[in-house]
């Protein structure tokens, strides 16, 4: 019962986290709240015991991913801004 | 107007689709019958205590390849198109700010262990949670740590793409290997599958599982490091 209100709250944290990541003005913070929905995705993965699966997203999905939007919005940022 | 009308009726359409599904589901009582085969012949078929293991490398082994051979192309792709822009001369990358005193400080106590940690587990995937995917992206966020903290390091591109190519080829051997020496391509009965749940255990896994995570934890790294070279103040 408790993982079943766990799951549910993390549910709803994902779904605001996917809504700030579509319609936030700030990149930025547009591209932390994708990394934060990976995150607790993850965490629903593992109470969803699938932990081989949990690894993979915590792994890709928030860490590296995150690094490499934040690559890309700076390298886009400078080409805009030289033009 | 118009178009927010046809966005209505295009859900409207999902909905009913939808609904006929949701309504005829059933809770699955009983594994499938590929599944119940995988859930009770698998630790002695294959010998690995993490039956996900068992299944990606061994039953689905093929299926691990093209992925693999997906993220190789990816890697490729993304080092051209990047390598266009490369720039090698230092002054130009010299305007990077210096990264905070934790960071740095930080970086160097915790990549050792981060290294550490990505070779545990792809070492162990087939005993606990993990593998080679898992592994390679662990070490390769090692990398990404130590161009966050000191962003004038380079990486050796060189010795990257040599331990990615060998990597590739050593996986392919070994699944070759097993269409002689076993029953067919990645196999893992190429050696005795030893004693169940014991590190060196379920033939061949363990190898294939270094090397997968190898090659992806050289692959991601790559990617990484050509963005990393790429960033400059033009």
């Amino acid at each position: 019962m408790i993982y079943l209100t766990i799951t549910i709250v993390l549910g709803i944290i994902i779904l605001i986290m996917a809504f700030i990541a579509l319609y936030h003005r700030n990149l930025k913070v547009a591209i932390l709240a994708a990394g934060v929905v990976s995150l607790f995705a993850s965490i629903v993965y593992l109470l969803l015991d699938a932990p081989d699966v949990a690894l993979t997203e915590a792994a890709i999905g928030s860490g590296l991913t995150t690094v490499i939007f934040f690559y890309v919005l700076n390298k886009i940022q400078r080409n805009d801004a030289e033009k | 107007m118009l178009r927010n009308s046809l966005y209505l009726v295009i859900l409207a359409a999902f909905a009913v689709i939808t609904f006929a599904l949701v309504r005829n589901w059933q809770p699955a009582e009983s594994l499938s019958p590929i599944a119940e085969h995988y859930a009770t012949n698998g630790p002695a078929e294959v010998g690995a205590a993490n039956l996900v293991t068992a299944v990606v490398v061994t039953y689905r082994g093929f299926d691990t390849l093209g992925e693999v051979t997906i993220l190789f192309v990816t890697a490729a792709i993304i080092g051209f198109f990047l390598s266009l822009f490369h720039t090698e001369s230092p002054e130009e990358s010299s305007w990077l700010a210096p990264t905070s005193e934790i960071c740095s400080t930080a970086s160097k106590l915790l990549i050792p262990f981060m290294l550490v940690l990505g070779a545990y587990v792809f070492i162990n995937g087939h005993l606990t949670p993990g593998g080679g995917f898992q592994g390679g992206a662990i070490i390769a966020s090692a990398f990404v740590l130590m161009l966050l903290a000191n962003p004038k390091s380079k990486l050796n591109h060189r010795i990257i793409a040599l331990v990615e190519s060998v990597s590739g080829v050593a996986f392919v051997f070994i699944g070759l290997l097993g269409i002689f020496l076993a029953g067919g391509f990645l196999d893992n009965r190429i050696i005795n599958l030893g004693t169940f749940g014991m590190l060196i255990s379920a033939g061949v896994i363990p190898l294939l599982y270094v090397f997968i995570g190898l090659k992806v934890g050289s692959e991601l790294t790559n990617i990484i490091g050509h963005l990393q070279q790429t960033q400059k103040n033009r």
